[in-house]
């Protein structure tokens, strides 16, 4: 039975394969292929998407009793079509680490005592109220993620903003897309990617800017090297400051100076301007040209605002501006060669090219982030390369519901389901589909992600709750916010499925399910919405954040807004929920369609999915009449800005003398909470490491596992060389990733931020580097 | 004891050199296309030891371009 069981596994395992395959390489034949009938019925499968990365991957988990065993890629999910990445594949593993959290803690005497659920419950709820009446409803704040669910997020946001009236809501999404969406809001108005997946097998020329799809999206990667592969005129240009697995697959490797990509964007746009490779159709008809502030600042000391004043320019200003950024003067900045800027302004600027631009935390966590994008946008709408299939600027997310959760149901301080607290309208439609007065809503956005643990530092802030996510591995400066959050009379709830640094400074501990032990929704990086059915049972007393919220909502007095049962919740909840996105703009699909199909894309209108949104013939909202319509823009026109090169917060000098890079890699998911517990991926890269450019390693005399202490003028951390390994940074730069919490980089890292987006930068500051 | 499986692509022209690497090393079975430079890869190995020295000898094949997982199943 054992041996059958074994071969009707090997066959299934093949058959997902030739699935993939035919949907990737349409028409492929498997001649030789013998589909063999084995055992059966023993492993049922389920859809859902895989929650680590942004991606959004369908996957099939296979049951067998009440253990989830097996994963494949899910054949129906268009993301993916059957392929998996290797986190994709042992995410099942994540649910069984032997610390799981199981049972609710609580601190007494300094030590945390188990206690019952209920127990926990009362004493948030209690110390919510506590702590308003003593210190102001500002003084309590909620934390979450881009990994919440779609229904944890909004409660969470109902509950706070709604019925507490503070604007206190910040995810850790905050840290890694907060660039992304400013990008959008001032050169379209309107958030999220104008395109889809389906460029990949359109365009014929890839950009990646300072992107390291191969290991941070690398589904997205092997789907662009299929497209290569099969239409053999693809073109893939990795533009980085460091070399990477996508250097290596990549047709070109390009590499810039760091925060000089926006001297680079600018020189493409010269370069496009001046040989005439302007769509002026396009620009004349669809664009107006900006200009904002400059030397804004970076936002490093408490209390710092910054508002951008934007103006009106002449396409005849925006070229004069260019001028500063010629192809020979930006070599001189960046390190790229004149040759190499004209190469990649070429492939842009060649009409019978579909280009795609790709990019994600490199443009996002960038002192200068809003900025960044809005000049890799302005290459697309001066060639008119957008909105239409393959051609796209194409912002990737990092965290698997950082748009569903973060960015359209608004957990961030200032935005709300539909809109901004600052809007009136907004204001009133929030309280009316959550059933408060309109005046709980308050006008005024609180903290930003940075200034709410400066706040909780300061003791502006004395409670807060932590879910789905690990600060204490993952904010920059980090030495200040951990002392901070241990500060006297400061109360800490983290909700968590394993121990992490978080879990260390908390005063209560909730067990969470995790993933397919609770029923929700996420969206992914293409607008597509996905739901998961509850697959597998929680261990021992794991409650839904979502559920947790609700708890302690209807202890603190709000039954009547958080009316639902057990066995629905997440059903009414989405049906409450997507009322505020009724119309053709950002019409979302009902329950029941979300539970039939593998992801649906929004808008959905009348039934169809939005492909490709501002372009007439595919988006239902634009007006009728014109072939694009910029519509989150008043007049219909996207915004071509005149954005200066602005240097980092912090560069290397003659004390400090090294660039500090830090990122992810392929094996782990953010702090490595759950892939660390997942044996295969653990074994696979078992501990961080600082990556030197051999030369410098040979200066500095260390050779591949030797010991390398890094030090900021923030903190110091000491860790093993990678020499020529996976990745090769240039002189003069050091590459650390931040999955292991033995050796926390954040200690290092500057917590300056993007003063439009106030997202932080976390790839570059300055370090000096000893032999330990 | 891990049963995984992928799509793998050849470097250019090295479609029969990668049929034959692939082939040649244990605890992996194939199924070449017969249209397409692309290759199904089954890998079944009896404990994760022995399926990371098989991931890192997959991952070191000159004449292997890329390899994208499709399946995964790994119950005792
Ligand atoms: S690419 Fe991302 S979403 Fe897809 S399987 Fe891998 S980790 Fe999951």
């Amino acid at each position: 039975m054992k041996l059958n069981r074994r071969a009707f596994i090997k066959s299934a395992a093949a058959g997902s394969a030739i699935v993939a395959a035919g949907s990737i390489f349409p028409g492929i034949s498997f001649a030789g292929w013998q589909q063999q009938e084995g055992a059966s019925g023993q492993i049922s499968w389920q859809k859902a998407p895989c929650r680590f990365c942004g991606t959004g991957c369908g996957v099939l988990v296979g049951v067998s009793g009440d253990r989830a065993v097996a994963v494949k890629g899910d054949p129906n999910c268009s993301v993916n079509k059957g392929l998996c990445c290797v986190k994709g594949f042992h995410s099942v593993q994540a649910l069984y680490g032997k610390d799981r959290i199981k049972k609710a803690q609580i601190r007494r005497n300094g030590k945390m005592v188990e206690v019952p659920m209920a127990e926990a419950l009362d004493v948030i709820a209690a110390k919510i109220k506590e702590t308003m009446e003593k210190h102001g409803k500002d003084s309590v704040a909620m934390y979450g993620s881009g990994q919440w669910t779609i229904p944890d997020g909004y409660v969470a946001s109902k509950l706070f903003k709604g019925c507490l009236g503070t604007n206190n809501v910040e995810a850790n999404a905050r840290l890694c897309m907060a660039s992304a969406v400013t990008g959008f809001m001032t050169s379209f108005g309107i958030d999220e990617p104008m395109g889809c997946y389906e460029d990949i097998e359109h365009a014929d020329v890839f950009v990646t800017w300072g992107n390291n799809m191969a290991e941070m999206h690398p589904v997205l990667f092997s789907r662009m090297l299929a497209s290569r592969k099969r239409k053999k005129n693809v073109t893939i240009i990795d533009f980085a400051t460091r070399t990477t697995r996508s250097s290596q697959a990549s047709d070109k490797s390009i590499l810039f100076k760091p925060s000089t990509d926006l001297a680079v964007a600018n020189a493409i746009c010269y370069e496009i301007i001046h040989n005439d490779w302007v769509n002026w159709d396009f620009v004349n008809r669809h664009t107006t040209f900006h200009k904002g502030k400059t030397n804004i600042g970076y936002g490093t000391e408490d209390h710092f605002s910054f508002t951008d004043v934007p103006e009106d320019i002449t396409f005849e200003q925006y070229k004069t501006f260019l001028e500063d950024y010629t192809p020979e003067k930006v070599e001189k900045i960046s390190g790229v060669s004149a040759k190499d800027i004209k190469y990649m302004a070429s492939l842009y600027g060649d009409p019978t090219k579909k280009v795609t631009s790709f990019w994600c935390m490199g443009m996002n966590q960038h002192v200068r982030g809003t900025w960044i994008q809005n000049l890799v946008y302005n290459i697309h709408l001066l060639t008119g390369k957008i909105s239409t299939p393959g051609n796209s600027p194409f912002s990737l997310t990092g965290q698997p519901s950082a748009c569903g959760t973060v960015r359209e149901v608004g957990t961030l301080t200032h935005a709300l389901p539909h809109g901004v607290v600052m809007n009136e309208h907004d204001r009133e439609m929030a309280a009316k589909i959550w059933d408060v007065p309109v005046t709980n809503i308050d006008p005024k956005p609180t903290y930003h992600t940075v200034e709410m643990f400066r706040a909780l530092d300061r003791g502006d802030i004395r409670f807060m709750w932590i879910q789905v996510t690990n600060p204490m591995v993952t904010m920059p400066n980090l030495i200040r916010y951990r002392n901070g959050a241990l500060k006297d009379d400061r109360f800490i709830v983290v909700s968590d499925v394993y121990p992490t640094p978080t879990t260390d400074v908390a005063d209560v501990i909730l067990p969470a399910t995790l993933w397919i032990e609770q029923e929700g929704m996420f969206g992914n990086s293409e607008r597509r919405t996905a739901h998961f059915d509850r697959i597998v049972p929680g261990p021992g007393d794991t409650m839904s954040d979502t559920w947790q919220i609700i708890e302690v909502a209807r202890r603190l007095g709000f039954q009547k807004q958080f009316p639902w049962g057990e066995d629905e919740y997440i059903g009414k909840i989405w049906e409450e929920y997507r009322r505020f996105h009724d119309g053709p703009k950002h019409n979302m699909a009902s329950y029941e369609m979300l539970k039939e199909r593998s992801g649906v894309q929004w808008p959905f209108v009348n039934g169809k999915e939005t492909r490709w949104r501002f372009n007439t013939k595919h988006d239902p909202a634009c007006k009728p009449g014109t072939d694009f319509d910029f519509y989150g823009k008043k007049d219909g026109k996207a915004w071509i800005w005149a954005r200066p090169y602005e240097p980092a917060a912090e560069s290397p000098d003659q004390e400090y003398n090294f660039w500090l890079n830090t990122g992810r890699v392929i094996e782990h998911w953010h702090t490595g909470s759950m892939t660390r517990r997942i044996p295969v991926l653990h074994n696979a890269m078992p501990e961080s490491y600082v990556e030197i450019n051999p030369e410098d390693a040979a200066d500095l005399g260390v050779v591949t596992g030797e010991n390398v202490k890094i030090i900021s003028r923030r903190g110091s951390v000491t860790m093993k060389a990678s020499i020529n390994g996976r990745g090769v940074p240039p002189r003069g730069m050091v590459f650390v990733p931040f999955f292991d919490e033995s050796y926390l980089i954040n200690e290092v890292t500057l917590d300056a931020f993007c003063p439009i987006s106030k997202q932080p930068d976390y790839k570059k500051c300055a370090v000096r580097l000893e032999k330990a | 004891m891990p049963i995984l499986s992928f799509l793998v692509l050849p470097q250019a022209g090295a479609m029969e050199q990668l049929c034959a690497d692939l082939s040649a090393m244990e605890h992996c079975e194939i199924i070449p296309s017969d249209n397409q430079e692309v290759v199904v890869l089954v890998t079944d190995t009896p404990d994760e030891k022995t399926e990371n020295k098989l991931q890192e000898m997959l991952k070191n094949l000159p004449s292997l371009q890329s390899i994208s997982m499709t399946f995964g199943h790994n119950a005792e």
